[in-house]
């Protein structure tokens, strides 16, 4: 067993902590952290101004910690090293001894030494600290200045802006993102964001920064040149600088400009000692981003082992969307390299840049810089990386179609060592691998692999190997939904929907073979109530229907049913809750409250449930849907009414949207809740949609789910008001029904979708298809059209006949024996039932 | 068809599903498919995977051309005619012999 301290819990070295743990190696972990939360994801910090909380940025928590048996503290930073004692020693006086001691600090932002630059409103971007501090002077601000035009200067800026400030960004060099972008693609990168209004000053060398006297703002910048500026924030985004201090302390070497020195297996001067992430210097440079810093993660922990892998340094290609634009910077995007020639694509009016830069013979990419349009860098990225031979006319990888077709670069072309996925780190070859151990479907692969999960850029090249591969197994995927049709769920859609068709006997002759079966029957009735909305127990209807759906109740293991009413919103009065007890204690039901804020009944025979409806729609219930491919619950808060904190009415919107969806049939059941604030109380952010209440309306979620393969719901629209937010959600049913496969939840119906979120954005808010309208039509009437199953049921005697066990006899089956558990009925296991049976007898 | 039994009235049998009669403590599920020779089926009730009494409340159909029903608790398939389980040979029905005769459905021996 090994005793190994990490210092720093930030996103490498939580990777590392996660490595090691998963490793074989017995190691006993201890992680200190300076900050006071366990690590999160610094990359999308600033979605936390567009509706994410702390929460959501979240990689671990202590809970999980704990289960994987590492001892973690934080709040609580190391002070010191002492490696004669191999000691280290925290803020408040912990001590710590280790054998394997691992830096992973990371770096702090770097502020320009300016006179003035420790004014109140003069504030930092990196940590979840950091953004209260924005938030907080954000609030009493009209105009926020960014000092820092690189990447990092640029997500600030962007989160001053969704803050609703008036932006301005001050960069000291001639051009934004110098780094990533030649000069003619920062040229280009300005103009872009100068369009959507950010102000940005270049050249621009501040000396002073004052408490402004004439009030045009809280603070004056001065610049070299002469010119100043008015501001009532400053956000310092202008560089990093790495937390080397303890490493100097302890007499580690490091580098001139900063940064632990570390060997290509990570290990600092001191061999027990490991640098990892922001805060190491490797071959003289500072690997800026997360994946290199996951790489040495990587090279670190397989020190310990047998088995130890190098790290070489790593590519610093990066695609990215800074305030709503594309940009990929490749390889040598300067074009240092030696004979390099150029290729420029640039066009004014629809704001695109391309370049290339390509090897003295032509042969090889050795850079690339993309701006307005990254939909090339996939194919280039792979290129470079796997220094595949160019095609002749290498313009034409980045020429507008008209003027030549690209070759595109086939998936058949990567090598097995291709990197798909730079975020997880996953190779063709595991992918190809994933699918020879079973993956059969794009959403297979990526919850096997991670891949596509991380950023997300490489979903379109990921997609196209899995057809591909998959296509070159003769392995056809076949998407029948069975041996009757030979269409897609989504194809049948289309088929009963154009052909009109209105019973299952129609659509089998007309489109399929035999007598259909389970799978395409409860598939065709779904349809066919989406579609028309009938009622589900018409006799033609009456043979497609799963049992529950017949006994409009869900089937137990013994063969009993469980009752479950529609509790819109979990909001139930006084008496009908009496209603609800008097009902399971006269037919001798068992008694639970669910998670979907209901109560469901367990136990009622077959015969019993038409009384124990007609007192329940008596007293004013509907059917809950509960045995339904259809809408559960709508889970909800108490919302401004009752609540300190709400900022709006969740209550009364998740009792319309329950209202609005109830009865509707989908592909798989579909959940949702409405959350009165951000507290997210209601866990909206779980659910197929989830609505969360913000000071100006509503944010929309959609495409999470709980279940065997949790998922958080993806941010889909903001600050909605109510006739919008109603509009999009309509629309999002609808093409979910429309389009998705059988028992496909929301979440892997957009997965699968090409393009995803985006596409999925594309079509329900900025109406693509053209089709919005039709969608909030078909809804309209869906919802017009509603009945509750349960009250025409007991209405109608020729339906109630199906409800008995015998139609010979009145006997009961006596199989089904309950026995009393905690003062309820519960199945008697078959021992019990034998035990019982004999005592009878 | 002297020691024939009469089960139920074709009048309480549903097209293209299942009911289900009691006869001397044994439950036998009837399926009526109007659309095939002979038109009506009948197998025991009881689900020896699932382990209650449901087959008559499970969906019809056909697996490659094998007329079947699928159990609504854990949807293996039994053979209308022979009572296999299609998913597990070690399974199987009961099956008695059925016919309609002057509107009524009788057990056959
Ligand atoms: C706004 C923003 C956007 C970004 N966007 C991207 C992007 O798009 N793509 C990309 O690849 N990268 C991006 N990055 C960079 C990326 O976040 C970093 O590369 C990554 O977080 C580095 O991880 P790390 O663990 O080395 O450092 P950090 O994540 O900074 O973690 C270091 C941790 O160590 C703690 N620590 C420091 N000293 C001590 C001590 N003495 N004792 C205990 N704890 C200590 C710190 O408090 C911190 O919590 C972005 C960064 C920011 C701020």
């Amino acid at each position: 067993m090994i005793n190994v301290v990490v210092i720093g819990n930030g996103m490498v070295g939580h990777h590392y902590v996660e490595q090691l743990a998963a490793a074989e190696v017995e190691a006993h972990i201890t992680v200190i952290g300076g900050e006071p939360r366990p690590a999160y994801d610094r990359v999308h910090l600033s979605e936390f101004f567009s509706g994410r909380t702390a929460k959501d940025l979240a990689l671990t928590t202590r809970e999980h910690y704990a289960e994987i048996g590492v001892d973690a503290y934080f709040g609580d930073p190391v002070i010191s090293i002492d490696r004669d004692e191999k000691k280290v020693r925290t803020e408040s006086g912990r001590e710590f001894t280790y054998e394997k001691l691992v830096l992973a600090t990371g770096s702090y932002p770097f502020v320009p030494p300016v006179k003035g630059n420790d004014h109140k409103p003069c504030v930092v971007y990196r940590t979840i600290d950091d953004l209260g501090n924005i938030q907080a002077q954000a609030k009493e601000a009209k105009v926020g200045v960014v000092v820092g035009g690189g990447l990092l200067g640029l997500e600030a800026a962007n989160a001053v802006q969704n803050l609703g400030l008036e932006t301005h960004v001050v960069e000291f060099a001639p051009g934004l993102m110098g780094v990533q972008l030649d000069a003619g693609g920062s040229a280009m990168l300005r103009r872009k964001i100068e369009a959507i209004g950010v102000y940005v000053h270049t050249s621009k060398a501040t000396e002073v920064i004052e408490e402004s006297e004439n009030g045009a703002g809280r603070l004056l910048m001065k610049f070299a040149d002469g010119g100043s500026l008015p501001t009532d924030m400053i956000v310092f985004s202008a560089g990093i600088r790495p937390f080397d201090q303890l490493a100097r302390d302890c007499g580690l070497k490091v580098g001139e400009r900063g940064g632990i020195d570390i060997d290509y297996h990570c290990r600092t001067s001191d061999s027990d000692i490991f640098a990892i992430g922001e805060c190491a210097l490797f071959g003289g440079r500072i690997y800026g981003l997360v994946a290199p810093g996951y790489r040495m993660a990587e090279a670190a922990v397989s020190q310990l082992g047998d088995d130890p892998i190098a790290f070489h340094g790593a590519d610093m290609s990066t695609k990215l969307k800074l305030l709503g634009v594309d940009v990929g910077s490749i390889g040598d995007a300067h074009g240092k390299a030696e004979g390099s020639v150029a290729y420029t694509f640039s066009d004014e009016r629809i704001e695109v840049y391309k370049r290339l830069i390509v090897s003295a013979d032509g042969k090889k990419l050795l850079g690339a810089v993309l701006v307005g349009d990254c939909s090339d860098y996939d194919t280039l990225l792979q290129y470079f990386l796997n220094d595949i031979d160019l095609p002749a006319n290498p313009e034409s990888l980045v020429l507008p179609y008209s003027v030549g077709e690209a070759p595109s670069l086939g998936a058949a072309a990567l090598p097995a060592s291709a990197t798909i996925c730079s975020c997880h780190n996953v190779s063709k070859g595991d992918i190809v691998a994933s699918l020879d151990a079973g993956s059969c479907s794009l959403a297979d692969v990526k919850s096997e692999t991670k891949a596509a999960s991380g950023c997300g850029g490489c979903a379109a090249l990921l997609k196209s190997i899995v057809d591909h591969e998959m296509a070159a197994r003769g392995l056809e995927v076949n998407t029948s939904i069975c041996e009757h049709f030979a269409y897609t769920r989504q194809e049948l859609f289309h088929l009963i929907k154009v052909g009109c068709i209105k019973s299952f006997d129609v659509l089998l002759e007309k489109h399929g073979s035999g007598r259909g079966c389970d799978i395409c029957k409860p598939a065709a009735g779904s349809i066919l109530a989406s579609l028309w909305n009938d009622y589900v127990l018409k006799e033609k209807h009456v043979g497609l229907q799963d049992t529950n759906d017949t006994f409009l109740a869900n089937m137990q293991k013994n063969g009993t049913y469980s009752v479950v009413p529609r509790i819109a919103g979990g909001e139930v009065t006084p008496d009908k809750l009496i209603v609800l007890g008097q009902v399971a204690k006269k037919y001798n039901l068992y008694t639970k409250i669910t998670g979907g804020q209901r109560i469901d009944l367990f136990g009622a025979r077959v015969q019993h449930l038409p009384a124990i409806w007609r007192e329940l729609v008596d007293a004013g219930f509907e059917t809950g849907h509960a045995y339904g491919k259809a809408l559960r619950t709508v889970k909800s808060c108490v919302g401004s009414t009752w609540c300190r904190y709400g900022v709006q009415d969740s209550m009364a919107m998740a009792i319309y949207v329950e209202n609005r969806y109830k009865g509707l049939r989908s592909p798989h059941k579909f959940k949702s809740a409405v959350s009165g604030c951000t507290r997210e109380c209601a866990e909206a952010q779980s659910k197929d949609f989830g609505i969360i209440a913000t000071e100006n309306g509503w944010n929309l979620f959609v495409g999470g789910n709980g279940g065997m393969k949790p998922r958080h719901a993806d941010l889909f629209a903001t600050d909605l008001d109510d006739e919008t937010l109603i509009k999009y959600i309509d629309r999002f049913l609808m093409f979910y029904v429309r389009t998705a496969d059988r028992l496909q939840r929301t979440s892997v119906w957009m997965d699968n979708l090409e393009g995803g979120l985006d596409y999925l954005r594309a079509v329900v808010i900025e109406d693509s298809l053209g089709i919005a309208r039709e969608l909030e039509e078909q809804m309209n009437s869906i919802a017009g059209s509603y009945q509750c199953e349960w009250k025409t049921t007991i209405e109608d005697p020729e339906r109630l006949k199906r409800f008995t066990e015998f139609v010979n006899t009145d006997a009961e089956d006596d199989h089904v024996v309950f026995v009393q558990e905690r003062q309820q009925p519960r199945p008697a296991t078959e021992d019990e039932r034998l035990q019982l049976l004999a005592i009878e007898v | 068809m002297n020691n024939s039994v009469i089960l139920c009235q074709q009048a309480d049998l549903i097209p293209n599903s299942g009911i289900c009669v009691q006869v001397q403590g044994e439950q036998i599920a009837l399926f009526y498919l109007p659309q095939e020779n002979p038109q009506v089926y009948a197998i025991g009730n009881w689900d020896p995977i699932g382990k209650a009494n449901v087959l008559s409340r499970g969906i019809v159909g056909d697996l490659n051309t094998r007329l079947v029903v699928a159990s609504p608790l854990y949807k293996q398939h039994f053979d209308l005619v022979n009572g296999e389980c299609l998913e597990d040979a070690d399974f199987c029905v009961p099956i008695y012999a059925v016919a309609i005769v002057a509107d009524q459905v009788l057990l056959t021996q």
